[in-house]
């Protein structure tokens, strides 16, 4: 599993970025989404992946006696998910926006402020 | 309970920002409100200060989990000063802001995303945690998003689509560092992680978390190949936004790559020679950059970038000396670039126009005004008795001292050009004979303006000149300052103690 995982997010990020290289602003947002994808499920490799079992340690145990899972990754995930959802629809607004004030989505036409004025 | 005040810096621009929301539909209520507010945070944020300085660290756990398990919120020497600079830079800029924002902005919440940013800022300062630090940057970026392109002009979404793109990169690889680190050691309270992060044997997958650590706060710090988003975008929103930006966004990045690099990363050789080669890099083609421009506003973009390379040879030299360094340029870094682009925004609401082609003759037609903008331009340049000066004494002398002769060379070439380009602003934009502009219709042009406006937009332009000028005169207490600070960076377990208790007495 952990295996398939890591295959997975290195495929995330590597289209992400590829995505992010094209000259599409829809292109770029996909890509940023993808990318966006892979970190948040690193993180939940990364926190150790431990199937059935509950984050709660038992009130009359004094020891870890079995595995169990860790809690935090998924907190982490869950606000990382919030954060990338509202940066990811400002973004895609944003899009729409350049797209209808500049009247292209050719990211190298959107060189005006890198011009010499 | 003294060890709440951590927490009302954050608080206070909550609150505000809130209070702001509740009187969206008033614009006035909006505007006393901020400039109450403003003053209010000030106060919180020099209460803070001076009980930071006279009784140490203070830390606070939020709902009184034990250190290393909830958020600890830290306020050191370090963390306090850039509270208070960003209280001073924030007063200044929201002044600025109600003088010179249309109103077109200010009706969509201009003001409230202004608070929320300064509000994320005092948080990224504050916290202990490196998530929460995550956290705080998201903040502040969505607020910046907001504030970059409200106004939806072509440039600003030009420059947006460039700013968020880049940001939005930066989060993610620090994200990527987080979760590494995560993997590592199993905590994310930054004290803890010194602690552990020393602990590991596996020095290479730290050096790797380290490099990605050094990109995401490398690309908001905009230091050598990682700048392009900030000239392709902070010249293009109105100048109290590029003040504020300006002044003290880039800084986070700068702060955060001294905490994480003095605290959690720290006596690696291979590290330290990669931030000094940046930051002699960041220099100099920063400065190549501010030589060619024409636009007044990109120039000082320009600039920033130069700047930040000073604070992060401080860090890449890595003496209690050259911290010192660091911090004091920080200190002056962020008053002085907060003004510059004010004082852009003054010839601009002068003349019409920020090209250095068209622009001309100020001297003779405002010489008081010239007086007072003169004193923010030769600051940034640090022609010595001005804050510039100092700070940077104190970097060629750690770098002598370990004979690097490419880095004093960089940090002469980069204050040589800053000189050269000051100068020629100075020449071209107020000594030169001015050209005949034609008029801009319903342009709100300076001289048309009510004295109420006069004062809202030189006001701050010379209380940040005044500041800057203590910093100059007064540069012993700054030193002070800074060497504490310097000291308190370098040994770090004085902040480990601080936030986990006692050390030892732990099994």
């Amino acid at each position: 599993m952990e295996f398939l995982l890591a295959i997975l997010i290195g495929l995330l990020y590597a289209s992400g970025l590829y995505m992010m290289l094209r000259r599409s602003l829809v292109k770029l947002i996909i890509g940023l989404i993808l990318l966006g994808n892979g970190a948040n499920l690193l993180i939940f490799l990364l926190g150790r992946i431990t199937k059935g079992k509950p984050p709660i340690i038992p009130e009359e145990s004094k020891f870890f006696l079995d595995a169990y899972a860790d809690p935090v990754p998924q907190a982490l995930i869950l606000t990382a998910i919030v954060i990338s959802f509202g940066l990811q629809s400002f973004a895609i607004v944003l899009i729409k926006r350049a797209y209808k004030v500049v009247k292209t989505d050719d990211l190298d036409q959107m060189n005006s402020t890198d011009e010499f004025s | 309970m003294i060890q709440h005040i951590v927490l009302y810096p954050i608080i206070v621009h909550l609150l505000l920002a809130i209070l702001l929301l509740f009187s969206w539909n008033s614009i006035k209520i909006q505007k006393i409100i901020s400039a109450a507010g403003s003053v209010l945070s000030l106060l919180v944020a020099i209460w803070l200060f001076s009980t930071v300085w006279n009784e140490g660290t203070l830390t606070i756990q939020a709902g009184n989990w034990e250190a290393p398990f909830g958020i600890t919120f830290v306020a050191d020497a370090f963390a306090a000063t850039m509270v208070l600079l960003t209280a001073i830079s924030g007063i200044a800029v929201s002044y600025f802001s109600i003088g010179t924002i249309l109103k077109a902005r200010l009706k969509f919440g201009y003001l409230p995303i202004l608070h929320f940013l300064l509000l994320g800022l005092n948080g990224a300062f504050l916290t202990g945690d490196i998530f929460n630090l995550y956290v705080w940057f998201e903040i502040i970026i969505i607020s910046s998003f907001v504030l970059i392109t409200l106004g939806g002009e072509k440039k600003q979404l030009e420059g947006a689509v460039k700013y968020f793109t880049l940001n939005i990169f930066a989060s993610v690889i620090f994200l990527t560092a987080v979760a590494v680190l995560y993997g590592l050691t199993g905590s994310l309270n930054m004290a803890d992680l010194s602690l552990k992060v020393a602990a590991i044997e596996n020095r290479g997958l730290v050096e790797v978390t380290a490099i990605l650590f050094l990109i995401g706060f490398g690309i908001k710090a905009a230091i050598f190949p990682l700048y392009f988003w900030l000239p392709a975008s902070y010249h293009t929103p109105p100048p109290a936004v590029s003040a504020v930006f300006g002044g003290l966004l880039t800084k986070v990045g700068v702060y955060a790559l001294i905490r994480v690099f003095t605290l959690i990363f720290v006596g690696d050789a291979f590290l330290e020679t990669i931030i000094l080669t940046l930051a002699g890099l960041t220099l100099f083609v920063g400065a190549i950059g501010a030589l060619v421009q024409n636009n007044i506003s990109k120039i000082f973009s320009y600039l920033i970038i130069s700047h930040i390379g000073f604070m992060i040879l401080g860090l890449g030299l890595y003496t209690e000396a050259a911290i010192a360094g660091a911090i004091f340029y920080i200190i002056h870094d962020i008053v002085v670039k907060t003004n510059l682009f004010m004082v852009s925004g003054l010839i601009y609401r002068l003349k019409g126009t920020m090209s250095m082609k068209n622009l001309g003759g100020i001297y003779a037609k405002h010489p008081l005004l010239s007086l007072l903008m003169l004193v923010p331009l030769f600051s940034v340049v640090g022609i010595p008795p001005l804050s510039g000066f100092w700070p940077k004494l104190s970097l060629i002398t750690e770098s002598f001292k370990i004979e690097n002769y490419w880095l004093i060379g960089a940090i002469i070439f980069a204050t040589f050009i800053t000189l050269f380009v000051i100068a020629r602003i100075w020449a071209e934009v107020f000594w030169k004979e001015g050209k005949k502009l034609p008029t801009i219709q319903n342009f709100r042009y300076f001289h048309l303006l009510k004295l109420e406006k006069k004062i809202q937009i030189l006001g701050p332009i010379a209380f940040l000149a005044f500041i800057s000028l203590y910093i100059g005169f007064g540069a012993e207490n700054i030193q002070q300052l800074a060497e504490r600070v310097g000291t308190e960076l370098m040994n770090n377990q004085l902040y480990i103690e601080s936030v986990l208790g006692n050390i030892k007495e732990q099994p």
